[in-house]
């Protein structure tokens, strides 16, 4: 063995395990001993950011995590729990796989949907829907193509398979993912209250059932590979391989496993596989574990014990049986088809002892595991904010063609219609889909109640860029509002934070910010965070990536037929604006394609923001409002016109821009302003609402026609602008030659 | 009326089928695991859309194995309905209970789509309940649901009448673009001979209440019911 | 008993389309290689088989083939066996 004492520690052996010399110091302290080489291994994992939130920590312990639908908060469990009502729950969580997409798209972008669908699973809920939330760099670069279309091919391909919906998501395209795509999933179950599993492993003597997957090499090192920067220069040799089939049959085996009650606690195998799976399930039981890892079924022959412990192969679940029951759980999982094995048990005595052939390997207080190095930066507001916050709009010259921009802004592959990625995913297995992708949010029934659930998942790495508390705030914002145009509640938020490396203090002050910004929005739009994933690190070929939280947003409706969509409905309904119609170009898609410019400080106003979106949802549960859509990506104009598409009639406005720039009031994208649509004679009901819950409300013209008129002179085609939308991203996406 | 589903490893319509055909169609719907032997007593059985044992090898090549397949082809030969949609179908053909084969969706990718049916025959227990020529709408979610036979089976099947369902667009025209996956003759859904099994790419199933977006679906479930309250159980 | 090497390849039959293979053609020939033509994907079944001789060990792959590795309606198959280096256990 080699010399492990902290003196003659090898660079390389850290490097391999991401881990610095003061960091080794410490675990020697901590053991009192240099560690064994599965020791460091497990070390090495659990302290890694993936699993350790090393630079994470102390800003997520300042967000809003509770409120009085929470069953379950976050950090509590795989995934936080929210009460839905009629004695039902929903689980959800987004998380990413950035890092090995950039390498091998489409099984890394597979084994994320894998993964974040055994978080749910875990905690006793049927998966329900699917999430992929997107970003690639530009479309005119073969590689940047191959990516995206590997990306889109692997989500697609596991949902798929699998059968579970793919009901939302996001695709983005910006310079600043070029080299370092990002692939946050988000699953979402259901489940009654009373089934809630824990991921827990108590009582002494209990065995350890390892289920699924025999175990491969696969991914030694995925966990700290997630924190290693300029994955593109690393091995191949650590990416996974999903196979969804066996991930049906396990989630089929589970949720009929939870029904006995011969279980006591379950945990999926993700990051840092067994290590962490163990050690976590023991440290929230507040037990130790014993492994037998030479009980452990092999798909490759030689694997050490090393090895073993640190496989991320793929679909395996670790279940934790009542004394006893053993017998019955591997019979239920051989009807299954699947394999199992009794791979340890429960202690009392606080360690995870790992033992192959009978030698111990490594033996470590689970406390030192669990409570890895925290490291709180300063936070230095960079320099780069001045330079780009000051927005002098004297140096942009409004377009001359305002109607030609809006068919560029319609066919940008930002705002353009995804249709031709989302038509590849099964959108309505499971028979629950109410609305599906393209629209502000998913809508989903829920079987035997009058409820539906309502779903978006938002974030806008750009603004966070310019402004990242302000930036921060929007995205909830944002991803509420989608939830409310359909008619639901905003209830509560799961989140992925996508940054470049913490150890840039523009980063890290990003980061920091951005954290703040997300918990003023939640706390003030009632919306606790439940859980989600933090990827540092995302950078390439020297340039971070614009921090990009994504939000996913869980909204109810207590009666689904009182919902909305955004298409327009019938001629001569009136189209007003909730929330102001003057708009700024801070950050704006406009800005960015049309004059290449990236700035301005957009930023948000929290109570407002609360105002627009009680008016409504006041709107549509009173039948009220027609249609509603979120005024975003380039701004009132596009909302317009794509309300004017999805229903297939035109609309003309009557607006001014008084003495403002008439750039601005189209394509500005300010915040906490929805689009609605109501029948002429319901109007002064629409009026009274807005004003009972203190939002402005502005008439700005009558659906109707072939033709989109925004302004006198500036008008296209409904035809033209349909044209436009629909074929965008096709386009960008199509030619698919080689890998770049 | 009873029916059945039969769930092999990798189904994943089964829940929906179940739930259609209890809450929409009115039947008593049973699953069946695969490893089953006796389906005697169903009015109905169903094999349902999925990736039944990954469709490693080929789509439904596997299943045909199945314990059930043989009861399966029992109830066929008896003349007991039975409907196979999607994976279902994929795993009837490779039974044999109807003629051809599936290759990959002509654009190579997975589709999904609500797409247009025009409805080819009444007179059948499948389709009773629809108009002639009736414009149905259901969605599509497949990679292998380009049917192909040869000549001179295509050439029998339509000269029998046996191709129930045919992709159209929405002025009922069975067009190149208003095929989703290169079907010849954008063949969507056939039955056997007897007219008592029939397979469809499309789901019915997902189309059976209008919340979901259309209930164009559940005129094969009325037109099943029909024909079972008709004839004599048994 | 023997231990025979098995490989069968499955391919489309000459006369049904095949996209996959049409569209790795397209591909190769705008990466340049013009002379490409004809271009059919397939797959290939490898497997270890204990028999008791050569023919019969052709015959079982033969079978295997037929019942499950290809579909007759659109794909036909080619089988290849060889004797192993190692023997098996009596």
């Amino acid at each position: 063995m080699a010399d492990m004492t902290p003196a003659a520690i090898d660079d390389a052996i850290l490097r391999a395990i991401s881990l610095n010399r003061t960091e080794y110091a410490r675990i020697t302290d901590l053991m009192g001993r240099p560690p064994s080489e599965v020791e460091l291994g497990i070390f090495g994992a659990l302290w890694s950011e993936h699993c350790g939130y090393k630079h994470s920590r102390p800003h997520l312990r300042t967000m809003p995590t509770q409120s009085e639908a929470i069953l379950v908060a976050a950090g509590e469990e795989n995934a936080g729990a929210v009460d839905i009502g009629d004695g039902l729950a929903v689980v959800f969580k987004i998380e990413s796989h950035n890092h090995p997409s950039a390498v091998e798209p489409f099984q890394s972008a597979a084994t994320g949907v894998g993964g974040i669908i055994r978080d749910i699973f875990t905690m006793g809920a049927r998966p329900i829907a699917l999430f992929d939330s997107l970003r690639f760099g530009p479309l005119d670069k073969p590689r940047n193509r191959y990516l995206a279309n590997g990306i889109i091919g692997g989500v697609g391909f596991y949902g798929n398979c699998v059968g579970i919906p793919t009901v939302g998501g996001e695709v983005v395209v910006d310079e600043s993912y070029e080299g370092n795509p990002l692939v946050n999933a988000m699953c979402v179950g259901l489940l009654p209250h009373d089934r809630l599993t824990s991921a827990t492993a108590t009582g002494t003597g209990n065995p350890l059932i390892l289920v699924g997957a025999d175990t491969g090499r696969d991914g030694v090192h995925g966990a700290t590979f997630a924190s290693v920067e300029d994955p593109e220069a690393s091995t191949r040799g650590v990416v996974q391989v999903g196979n969804p089939f066996l991930e049906k049959l396990l989630i089929e085996a589970c949720l009929e496993l939870l029904e006995t009650d011969a279980v006591v606690g379950m945990q999926d195998l993700g990051a840092a596989g067994l290590t962490s799976s163990a050690v976590e399930a023991a440290g929230r039981g507040g037990a130790g574990v014993k492994l037998n890892i030479d009980k452990v079924s092999r798909r490759t022959a030689n694997l050490t014990p090393y090895e073993v412990m640190l496989s991320e192969s793929q679909e395996r679940m670790l279940v934790v049986a009542t004394r006893g029951r053993e017998a019955e759980v591997i019979a239920l999982f051989d009807r299954w088809g699947l394999h199992s094995d009794i791979i340890g048990e429960v202690t009392d005595d606080g360690h995870v002892t790992v033992l192959d052939e009978g030698n111990q390997v490594a033996r470590i207080p689970i406390e030192f595991l669990i409570d890895a190095p925290e490291y709180e930066l300063p936070v230095v507001r960079p320099d780069y904010l001045d330079r780009v916050q000051a927005l002098d709009l004297a140096q942009v010259p409004e377009s001359d063609d305002l109607a030609a921009t809006l068919l560029e802004l319609l066919a940008a592959p930002n705002i353009a219609s995804k249709y031709c990625v989302y038509r590849t995913y099964d959108q309505t297995v499971g028979t629950n889909t109410v609305s599906g992708p393209g629209s502000d949010a998913a809508v989903l029934r829920i079987k035997g109640t009058k409820r539906a659930i309502a779903i978006a998942t938002d974030g806008n790495g750009r603004h966070v860029f310019l402004n990242p508390r302000g930036g921060g705030a929007r995205a909830v914002a944002e991803a509420a509002r989608n939830v409310v145009c359909t008619g639901a509640e905003p209830i509560a938020i799961t989140n992925c934070l996508n940054f470049g490396s913490p150890t840039e203090p523009a980063v890290y002050y990003q980061f920091a910010e951005a954290v703040a910004g997300i918990s003023e929005a939640c706390e003030r739009l009632g919306t606790p965070v439940t859980g989600g994933n933090v990827s540092f690190y995302n950078e390439a070929n020297n340039r971070q990536i614009h921090p990009t939280p994504v939000i996913g947003m869980l909204g109810v409706l207590e009666d689904i037929n009182n919902r909305s969509d955004s298409a327009f409905k019938d001629t001569d309904d009136v189209i007003a604006l909730i929330g102001p119609l003057e708009s700024d170009l801070d950050g704006s898609e406009y800005l960015k394609l049309i004059h290449g410019i990236e700035a301005g400080a957009p930023g948000i106003d929290l109570d407002l923001e609360a105002r627009v979106q009680a008016a409504c949802l006041a709107g549509i549960r009173s039948g009220v409002v027609r249609s509603a859509h979120d005024v975003a990506d380039g701004g009132l104009a596009v909302a317009v016109a794509e309300s004017a598409i999805a229903g297939g009639i035109g609309a003309t406005l009557d607006i001014d821009a008084a003495d403002g720039r008439r750039d601005a009031l189209l394509f500005g994208e300010s915040a906490s302003r929805i689009v609605v649509s109501t029948a002429p004679d319901r109007l002064a009901d629409l009026e009274r609402m807005c004003g009972e819950n203190g939002a402005s409300l502005t008439i700005i013209g009558r659906v109707g026609g072939a033709r989109i008129a925004l302004l006198p002179g500036v008008e296209v085609a409904l035809e033209e602008a349909d044209g436009a939308w629909q074929y965008g991203l096709a386009d960008a996406l199509a030619s698919q030659n080689g890998r770049g | 009326m009873k029916a059945c589903v039969i769930v092999f490893p990798g189904s994943n319509c089964d829940h929906d089928a179940q739930h259609a055909l209890s809450e929409v169609a009115g039947f008593q719907a049973d699953f069946v695991w695969h490893a089953e032997t006796d389906l005697d007593g169903y009015d109905l059985i169903m094999i349902p859309g999925g990736f039944s044992y990954g469709d490693h090898l080929r789509s439904g090549a596997v299943a045909r194995f199945a314990a059930a397949m043989g009861p399966v082809q029992e109830a066929a030969r008896r003349g007991t309905p039975i409907l196979g949609v999607c994976n279902g179908f994929q795993v009837l053909l490779e039974a044999g209970l109807l003629p051809g084969a599936m290759l990959r969706n002509a654009g190579l990718e997975f589709r999904h789509d609500w797409v247009g049916l025009r409805t080819e025959r009444t007179d059948t227990i499948f389709t009773s309940a629809c108009e002639p020529g009736q414009l149905l709408r259901m969605p599509i979610a497949h990679g292998d649901g380009n049917y192909y036979a040869d000549p001179e089976t295509i050439a029998e099947l339509e000269g029998e009448g046996r191709v129930l369902f045919r992709y159209c667009d929405e002025a009922g025209e069975t067009t190149p673009e208003a095929n989703p996956n290169g079907s010849i003759n954008n063949i969507a859904g056939i039955t056997n001979e007897r007219g008592n099994v029939l397979g469809m790419m499309p789901h019915p199933e997902r189309a059976s209440e209008m919340i979901l977006g259309g209930d164009d679906g559940a005129q094969i479930w009325r037109s099943l019911v029909a024909h079972l309250e008709a004839v004599p159980v048994g | 008993m023997n231990n025979y090497r098995v490989k069968v390849t499955v391919r489309l039959q000459p006369e049904v389309v095949d996209p996959v293979g049409a569209t790795v053609e397209a591909s190769l020939h705008s990466l340049g290689f013009e002379g490409v033509s004809g271009a059919r994907v397939g797959k290939v079944v490898e497997f270890a088989l204990a028999a008791g001789s050569l023919a019969e060990a052709e015959k079982d792959a033969a079978a295997m083939s037929e019942q499950l590795l290809a579909n007759p309606v659109i794909e036909d198959h080619e089988i290849e066996v060889t004797e192993a280096v190692t023997r098996a256990p009596a």
